[in-house]
């Protein structure tokens, strides 16, 4: 019988984050993905911290999980309301569209 | 454990900042955007008593909440000068806000909230308050840079900002989780002790993921690629803010994690930011040569600066950071100015962007042209004026710490961002006027500008004073 240790977990919370990372550079289509992209990451890293906090006992892992939580929260929200603010003037969350400024 | 309301003292800037900043929210909120103005000059204030607060609070080394901030010469110095800084920017602000019809209430007490945020930066004792003070920043300056809302490039810089942000923002937070599971505690003095005992390969890499999170922060090549379009695209007033002092709360928190909680790694984050710093400074020399719009090449010369600093952090001893120090109070002083005049170039109605649009200032507007003159030399280190101290003060701490190459590079690649500046100088004086600008500035603009101009060409008469409290600042993260 396979006993589920620390390191699965940390194996999953990697592969989560790596996909994050790449979901962000691969993606060209869709900004409302790379918003889904930051969230994956930000969930990794709560796995990490949990399955750590679990691992040795240590309360401290699973304050900062609730905390990265809260902030997560907040950032989705200002980064749709952002992603509204772009669409009111460009008229499209294309990703190839965010190319006003360059040089 | 018991907890004593006097032990919150240390905080009490910070204390003060948050409630003032909710109460003029609300205020904002019932009034509207009419009252702009008012709420500016209240920030203002509020930035001042925090200043005044500061100054009374003891600066010796204390810890709160559990040790998850700390209170030192280091952070209260640090923090005395982000609180300057973002007394110019709002200063600059209003009259900025009122020409481009954004006099939007949320923006001054978006500014508050952010100073709040990099003073925790600069208090932080843990990964968790780290964190914390981070992210307040961060989100404060995403809705900044998309303050003005029917603006397409405006609402782009937003977000360019808010992705890159956000990916640097997890990038940081799977370090610390790293780092917690490795070392089995957040708090950097645990860190340091954990580290002492002996290196783990995991560690390190939560340490790497950190560090690479805290450069785009800094916007360090290669986490740079956000700047000159965030600067660019963001209103003038907004990047003059994000010139003047986010950059110089993320270097005190970088300065603050490598001293405190990763001495033990020292040859490690050395070689992270040695190469960091020579990466900034080439690229902010070179990719500024071919820039036409000012506000671009002020991103790449804040890119190249920020190399600069990062020197002192390399060098690794008490001097260096004293530099480093140094070095950003110089540098916010004259940025301050630089943008003040950037600010005043309208035409119109409208902002003037272009290096060309300076053409000829010198017979219209001597003043402004002399001003940005004396600012520009100093910029590019040229003796007498306040910015040649600042980089002669990083690359002797580098000789002294024998890293000749970083101190090298420095004053090669000086050299070559020195055409830049100049450049900005040949056009106002030699080349074919342009239309004047608006003549109309407000008093405000005029203090800082003035202040900045004095400062840097009046700073030769008592260099020491400044050098003497930057590395008695430094000594703090030197004590134990």
């Amino acid at each position: 019988m396979l006993e589920i240790g620390i390191e699965h977990y940390l194996t999953l919370a990697s592969a989560l984050f790596t996909l994050g990372v790449f979901g962000i550079f691969l993606n060209r289509k869709n900004v409302i993905v790379i918003l889904m992209c930051i969230e994956l990451m930000l969930l990794a890293v709560n796995i990490n911290f949990v399955a750590f906090s679990a691992y040795m006992g240590d309360l401290t892992g699973q304050v900062f999980t609730m905390i990265i939580l809260t902030v997560a929260a907040a950032e989705a929200a200002i980064g749709l309301a952002i992603l509204v603010v772009f669409f009111r003037t460009k008229g499209s969350i294309a990703v190839e569209d965010i190319s006003e400024l360059k040089g | 454990m018991s907890f004593n309301p006097s032990d919150l003292i240390p905080i009490l800037p910070e204390l003060f900042l948050a409630v003032a900043g909710m109460v003029l929210l609300v205020i904002g909120a019932l009034t509207g955007n009419h009252k702009t103005i008012f709420i500016g000059k209240a920030v203002l204030c509020s930035f001042v008593i925090a200043a005044l607060i500061l100054l009374g609070v003891d600066w010796n080394h204390q810890t709160v909440l559990n040790e998850m901030l700390v209170m030192d010469q280091f952070a209260g110095f640090l923090k005395l000068l982000v609180l300057i800084g973002l007394v110019a920017s709002v200063a600059l602000s209003l009259q900025y806000l009122e020409q481009i019809q954004t006099l939007r209430f949320e923006y001054p007490v978006l500014i508050l909230f952010s100073g709040i945020g990099m003073m925790l930066m600069l208090s932080a004792n843990d990964l968790l308050s780290l964190y914390v003070g981070l992210e307040l920043q961060s989100l404060s300056l995403y809705v900044l840079a998309a303050i003005r809302r029917d603006h397409l490039r405006s609402a782009e810089a937003g977000m360019k900002y808010f992705i890159l942000g956000a990916i640097s923002s997890g990038m940081l937070l799977f370090g610390a989780s790293i780092l917690y599971g490795f070392t089995g505690t957040t708090n950097f003095e645990g860190i340091a002790a954990s580290f002492e005992a002996g290196l783990t390969p995991g560690a390190l890499i939560g340490m790497v993921f950190i560090l690479a999170g805290l450069a785009f922060k800094i916007s360090a090549v290669p986490f740079h690629m956000w700047t000159p379009d965030v600067y660019e695209g963001a209103p003038t007033s907004v990047t003059a803010f994000f010139a003047l002092v986010p950059k110089l709360a993320a270097l005190g928190l970088i300065a603050r994690l490598v001293f405190e909680a990763l001495p033990a790694a020292q040859d490690q984050w050395m070689q992270i930011l040695w190469l960091l710093a020579a990466a900034s400074m080439t690229l902010g020399a070179f990719a500024g040569l071919a820039q036409n719009n000012i506000k671009r090449l002020l991103a790449y010369s804040s890119i190249g600066n920020m190399g600069y600093a990062l020197i002192g952090i390399v060098a690794g001893t008490q001097d260096g950071v004293g530099a480093m120090i140094f070095y950003m109070t110089i540098y916010m002083i004259m940025t301050a100015g630089t943008f003040g005049l950037v600010l005043c170039m309208r035409r119109d109605g409208k902002a003037a962007e272009k290096i060309d649009d300076l053409a000829g200032l010198s017979k219209n507007s001597p003043m402004l042209a002399y001003g940005l003159a004396i600012l520009m030399f100093s910029m590019s280190g040229i003796p007498p004026m306040a910015g040649f101290f600042g980089k002669f003060l990083i690359f002797q701490a580098a000789v002294e710490a024998e890293m000749y190459i970083l101190a090298v590079l420095g004053v090669l690649t000086s050299v070559v961002a020195a055409y830049y500046y100049l450049r900005l100088i040949k056009v106002m004086f030699f080349d074919e006027a342009a239309d004047p600008f608006e003549d109309e500035i407000s008093f405000s603009r005029r203090v800082v500008i003035l202040v900045s101009v004095l400062f840097t060409l009046l700073f030769i008469l008592k260099p020491s004073a400044l050098v003497d409290i930057s590395v008695n600042a430094a000594s703090a993260l030197f004590a134990g």
